[in-house]
């Protein structure tokens, strides 16, 4: 019984709408249920009955709507329309027999639709599209610039007044980013150092070189992949959240209202962030660097038989201060393209649930890519510096 | 009020709540509460803040369950109805939320169309029509069917959420708050709107509200919400002589007399 029409608008006939010529050339009928489910179907009646009618040039027309049995806006308004079109035509269109109810809806449809008219948006061809992304990446990259401008600004204010500095926020941002992110960095470091053991382990020990396996594992990880691999999962972890953060804050006008309280966006919301992670991921890559070496030292004595002692030895040859201190030096660059790119594309978000979600997706993976993009520059200088 | 005598041949009640218990945990919010609207009529919960008049709208929606009683709707209990058993009243009411919550990656005319498209299968261009109608018949712009919901002001969002509450032509409106944050002008608007659409579309409307204007101008039966159950229910004439202490507080306080005032006057 739930689906039972009650009103008098929905107490439909089972027949279906309808429009028809009447008895005389200056007649239409309208019969049915003109309702919202069947527009579809008296649109085309409409089309269908004013070609096949032998319509008379200029003067009055009746619309006859007697059997019209229900109505709500959309049909309503297909009988507005009809009107409107015909009185186009230079006819003087008047309905007849129709219920005092629907008279009335007529009436507020006519009045309230004056001007409501549905353009159908065009499509913009594919050279509009190609300069349209063009124009956008371009203006993207110069966005990212400026908004490292400002950035270096607020630095510098805040450097020359150290009152501003957000120590609370740094210390919880340091904690976020930091302390909370050990125990996931720790682990995938010791994996890929175990990794990088065994695929090593099987080249090594067929030319009988097996306490080279510390070369190996120490290098690869301390000089390039420690902080490339911490400095990815913290573009994951701490980029997008930056970026989810900050486009949500905007989309809710909480910036706008920080700003009107007298508070820079950048000093309380970007500058924490970004000092934390500085402090926080090359202290994050030095323990990455002892947990992937664990790693390799653990696979070393199962694979290799190098026993834990002789492989720390061996370390200490093998890798220099050098090498340490350029894996540590790599990672504040990495840290200020991470927060710096996560809190820029926050801020890019356009008001939409959609573009938070995007603007977060472009955060990490602008992030990841620039990353990578600064460490092969790291490669080139230092091979020029012959470090 | 006139509304009132045509009432007077009780039509059937579209909402009826019989013995309706809400908690959260241990607070609460309903306790044993009955409601009756009628079809035809607008109907308007009012009460102070966070006495349940949102939860009830929700719990009528089946957006939440109550803890115990009964909501019938159209005729027929709502509670505890999987979600494929609420399509059929989903598809007999429109809902009008608060803050709008119009789907922000959507335009205006992309929000109505949705609804159109989802429950008929209308063709996109019939489909922006109708959603061009309802915009229209909200009250807004042409153009403004083209914009996205952040580039609306509060009172035009309303409207869109308005229209998108009308776009499969509901028999039952529920409107929550269709004031809250409007200027005045804006508000007359949508009070004259409301009465229109109730008037020309026979709908059965129910609102919760603070605006004591808006319940002046458009609300044929008020029910008073508070310390979690009914404290009244009548026309705002029967309300305002009524005894009970939070009532005459509510209606009788400086913005409450103004509103009076003025609805005198306007007679």
């Amino acid at each position: 019984m739930s689906n039972a029409p009650i009103t008098s608008r929905s107490t439909a006939s089972s027949s279906a709408a309808d429009i028809q010529p009447g008895a005389n050339p200056r007649e239409l009928r309208c019969s049915g249920p003109w309702l919202l489910r069947s527009v579809a179907q008296i649109e085309v009646r409409i089309d269908a009955c004013l070609k096949e009618m032998p319509l008379p040039d200029g003067g009055e027309l009746l619309i006859d709507a007697q059997a019209v049995t229900s109505l709500d806006t959309s049909g309503a308004w297909l009988l507005h329309r009809t009107r409107r079109d015909l009185e186009q035509g230079r006819y003087q269109v008047r309905f007849v027999g129709l219920r005092p109810e629907f008279e009335a809806l007529l009436r507020l449809i006519a009045t309230r639709t004056a001007s409501a008219t549905h353009v159908p948006q065009s499509e913009p061809g594919v050279l509009n599209r190609i300069g349209g992304k063009a124009w956008e990446s371009l203006q993207g990259a110069f966005g990212l610039l400026s908004f490292l401008g400002a950035n270096a600004i607020a630095l510098v204010r805040e450097l020359l007044q150290p009152r501003r500095i957000r120590w609370k926020s740094i210390l919880y941002n340091l904690q976020t980013a930091g302390v909370a992110a050990l125990p996931i960095t720790g682990l995938l470091a010791f994996l890929l150092g175990i990794v990088i053991a065994y695929q090593g382990a099987e080249q090594l020990s067929r030319v009988g070189a097996n306490i080279y396996i510390a070369d190996l594992v120490g290098l690869s990880m301390v000089r390039e992949l420690s902080p490339l691999i911490t400095a990815i999962i913290i573009a994951g972890r701490s980029g997008s959240a930056y970026a989810a953060q900050i486009a949500t804050m905007k989309v809710t006008e909480e910036v706008d209202a920080l700003r009107t309280i007298g508070i820079g966006p950048l000093d309380l919301l970007v500058l924490p962030k970004v000092f934390a992670l500085v402090i926080a991921l090359p202290l994050l890559t030095v323990y990455t660097d002892i947990m992937g070496i664990l790693g390799g030292m653990v696979m070393a004595r199962a694979q290799l038989d190098v026993g834990y002692a002789t492989f720390i030895d061996r370390l200490d040859e093998a890798v220099s201060l050098t090498s340490f201190l350029i894996g540590i030096g790599k990672a504040p660059v990495f840290a200020a393209i991470i927060a710096l790119v996560g809190c820029y594309q926050g801020f890019q978000v356009s008001g939409s649930a959609e573009s938070v979600g995007q603007q977060t997706t472009r955060s990490v993976v602008q992030a990841i890519f620039l990353v990578i993009l600064a460490d092969a520059l790291f490669s080139i200088a230092f091979s020029w510096l012959g470090i | 009020m006139s509304a009132d005598d045509d009432n007077a041949v009780i039509a059937e009640p579209v909402i009826e709540i019989r013995g309706l218990n809400t908690s959260f945990g241990d607070a609460v919010v309903h306790r044993d509460v009955s409601l009756e609207v009628r079809r035809g009529e607008i109907f308007a919960l009012v009460g102070g803040s966070g006495c349940g008049k949102s939860t009830m709208l929700r719990e009528i929606i089946m957006l939440q369950q109550p803890v115990s009683g009964s909501i019938r709707v159209f005729g027929s209990e709502v509670v505890g109805l999987s979600d494929e058993q609420a399509l059929p009243f989903r598809r007999r009411w429109g809902v009008m939320f608060e803050r709008g919550a119009l789907f922000s990656s959507l335009t205006v005319t992309e929000n109505v169309a949705l609804v159109i498209r989802e429950h008929t299968d209308l063709d996109p261009e019939l489909a922006g029509e109708m959603a061009a109608l309802k915009i229209a018949l909200a009250g807004l712009p042409a153009d403004a069917g083209r914009k996205y919901p952040s580039e609306l002001s509060g009172g035009m969002r309303k409207r869109a959420a308005l229209a998108r509450a009308l776009a499969l032509d509901p028999e039952l409106l529920l409107l929550d708050e269709p004031t809250a944050g409007l200027d005045p002008l804006s508000a007359v608007g949508i009070d004259e709107l409301v009465r229109n659409l109730r008037d020309a579309l026979g709908l059965t409307i129910m609102m919760v509200t603070h605006d004591l204007d808006l319940l002046w101008r458009v609300a044929d039966r008020v029910a008073v919400l508070g310390e979690g159950r009914i404290l009244g229910v009548g026309t705002m004439q029967e309300l305002a002589r009524s005894d009970d202490a939070t009532i005459r507080e509510y209606f009788h306080g400086p913005r409450g007399r103004g509103a009076m005032e003025q609805a005198w006057n306007r007679k």
